[in-house]
């Protein structure tokens, strides 16, 4: 859906870097090109994904969280069953390997929640690379366990103590390290966002989930789902899902972004719903932003939500109307968080639990003829701490 | 020719290069970053950058990062961007990230920049394929476009942009973002002399420069000298308004004497 050489989708994309990074940019959008098309490439990745990640991952029938769903059949898609509990591995083996292609021996990469930085720290101890994760100091706090599972892995983590110590802020760091080491190292974007080629590149890692579920729902019922929905931080989970629907037009697509205390407080985090076309982080997209172009802080129970920015392609989609966008506020989130746990026995990340929460809106609206696919992008064992908290359970 | 072009000129008659300083609009405060300013020229600054405080920037070291938040925390808006380079007497330029002058309205910013007597805008994170607007609204406004490259610049990228440059090109010192540094790397030399073989357009280097001792090295091949992070420490480092602009002031004339080869 690139619509030029030079990373755009619509107005959206492009490249806004210091030009000391063109180089490593160029010598990225190479290395994913080729390797798009080199059977060995896709061959050893397939295999790590077979052997390795589990894919491909199975599709549940949700019968008794249907009921809450006005009554539609709901399917989930099971990335939380991943090795390491989210759609995230599917990027990281994708890149690391990338890096190996591409003669360097060091990765770099942001995390919020610690999902992306757990997801790098294994790929880089499974192909013997040295890893880096820049985490935001408050979310160093709000996540000891994974930066212990990192540490485990043999990863560093740097706690960034600039500006609102959050993933923003790890985002700006690892961008310093890149221009500063972008010789040995490769930066591994967790999502896609960021500049010309990771949002084309991270989306190509991650579009083996709608292709899978594509192939699975005809064989499943036979036909195509109404609407296909996944929660929306920077997109990644989304755009993995959505891409092999988007030319099938009786599909909607719809994103849900965390609409924090509620999007009319201004504490959230929904980008497309709540921001403004503007320049963030390498890329033209939609960002939460004050009249002067300086970035607000977003809100958000969900960490990985916690972004004021979003993947261009996203603003794109929402631009064109081919998917749709939505506020789910946390609570709407916690709500449905518990409802999927104690009637599926899936406890589902937070950030999934907001396109969870999207489902039940959205099948009370289409009703009991009609078939919703879900992208399970996690699980949610690292959120116990922050949901026990929410729902009174002592710890 | 632009007062910019005349001080190149004049200082190419003095044998020496041009000392650039730059300091954040705002920082620590409105009024104090307009005294700064005046205490760098008294020490013999000849061209000042301002530099527009933005809430991420990725170009810049923990220096830089730090005074932006100071003034943006102080209220800094996008305007008062303008009110310090008005009151400037010598060439200045502005330095600032994309975002806030997209918002700001890419042909209002250079519209306004043009009103306040501003020569021109160093845009880090701007890359030539992103500028066609900017490219247009410079023209128009006459205004100077200067955009950054790096060592890692390829030869064939380093004619283009420089193509688009006018008034200096900047020439990164090093791989790595601003604030002081004890060496200044043979890569700066390098690719002085890479974009000389290219362009006409006079190089400035900045990136790490803090010293006397590396500007006059500096000074030996590029046309000009840009100091920031080091003016910012003096502020940081004082007590007192005057204390502070003494710093400046001190420092600046250091550097002024420096970069006379």
């Amino acid at each position: 859906m690139t619509t030029d050489l030079i990373g755009h989708f619509g107005r959206f994309g492009g490249r806004f870097v210091p030009e000391a990074l063109i180089g490593a940019l160029e010598e990225l959008s190479l290395a994913h090109q080729e390797a798009l098309t080199d059977p060995t490439f896709q061959v050893e990745l397939m295999e790590l994904h077979r052997t390795y990640t589990g894919r491909p991952s199975i599709i549940t029938e949700a019968k008794r969280f249907a009921e809450y769903c006005g009554g539609a059949r709901i399917f989930l898609k099971r990335e939380d069953l991943n090795h390491t509990g989210s759609h995230k591995i599917n990027n990281v083996l994708g890149q690391a390997l990338l890096t190996k292609r591409m003669g360097k021996e060091r990765i770099i990469a942001e995390t919020g929640a610690g999902q992306h930085g757990v997801a790098s720290a294994t790929a880089a101890a499974l192909l013997g690379l040295e890893c880096v994760v820049y985490m935001g100091e408050e979310d160093t706090k709000r996540q000891a366990l994974n930066v212990a599972r990192m540490k485990l892995l043999g990863a560093e983590v740097i706690p960034v103590t600039t500006g609102s110590r959050t993933l923003k802020d790890a985002i700006n760091e690892a961008m310093r390290d890149w221009v500063t080491n972008v010789a040995t190292t490769h930066y591994l974007l967790g999502t896609v966002a960021g500049p010309d080629p990771f949002p084309t590149m991270v989306r190509d890692f991650h579009k083996i989930i709608g292709d899978e579920s594509r192939t699975q729902m005809l064989e499943l019922i036979g036909r195509l789902p109404n609407a296909v929905l996944a929660c929306v931080g920077g997109g990644s989970n989304a755009i993995g899902i959505f891409y092999a629907f988007l030319n099938d037009q009786s599909v909607r697509l719809i994103g849900l972004e965390a609409g924090g205390a509620g999007v009319e407080t201004g504490k959230h985090a929904a980008t497309i719903v709540g921001g403004t076309p503007g320049v963030l982080h390498g890329t033209r997209t939609y960002v939460l932003q004050d009249d002067d172009g300086q970035t607000r802080e977003s809100h958000s129970i969900s960490a990985g939500l916690d972004y004021p920015g979003v993947g261009p392609e996203h603003a794109y989609l929402h631009e064109v109307g081919r998917a749709e966008y939505q506020a789910i506020t946390d609570d709407e989130a916690m709500e449905a968080f518990s409802l999927l746990s104690k009637s599926e026995g899936i406890i589902p990340a937070i950030e999934t639990a907001h396109a969870l929460a999207g489902a039940m809106k959205i099948g009370k609206e289409m009703g009991d003829e009609s078939a919703l696919l879900i992208n399970l992008s996690g699980r949610g064992d690292k959120d116990v701490q922050t949901a026990a908290q929410y729902f009174g359970i002592p710890l | 020719m632009s007062l910019l072009e005349e001080s190149f000129d004049l200082a190419r008659a003095e044998n020496r290069a041009l000392l650039i300083g730059y300091l954040p609009a705002g920082f620590p405060t409105l009024d104090r970053s307009i005294s700064a300013i005046k205490a760098m020229i008294e020490g013999g600054v000849d061209v000042i950058e301002v530099g527009l405080p933005y809430s991420d920037p990725v170009m810049d070291g923990p220096v830089i990062q730090r005074a932006s938040e100071t003034a943006l925390n102080n209220g800094f808006t996008t305007r008062d961007v303008f009110k310090v380079v008005a009151t400037s007497p010598v060439p200045t330029l502005v330095m600032s990230y994309w975002n806030p002058i997209e918002r700001f309205g890419v042909e209002e910013f250079a519209q306004e920049l043009r009103k306040v007597g501003g020569e021109g805008v160093i845009t880090p994170d701007l890359t030539i394929e992103e500028s066609q607007s900017w490219i247009s609204s410079t023209d128009k406004e006459r205004l100077h476009r200067v955009y950054v490259v790096a060592p890692s610049t390829k030869d064939s990228r380093l004619t283009e942009v420089s193509a688009r440059c006018s008034g200096f090109i900047y020439a990164a010192s090093l791989m790595g973002v601003t604030g002081a540094r004890t060496d200044i790397s043979s890569a700066a030399q390098a690719l002085v002399e890479r974009i000389k073989k290219v362009s006409k357009t006079p190089v400035c280097v900045g990136l790490g420069v803090s010293t006397g001792a590396q500007a006059r090295e500096i000074a030996k091949y590029a046309d000009g000298v840009i100091v920031g992070s080091a003016f910012i420490k003096m502020i940081l480092e004082s007590n007192s308004e005057s204390e502070a602009n003494l710093k400046v002031k001190s420092l600046a004339t250091e550097l002024a004497a420096a970069v006379r080869r």
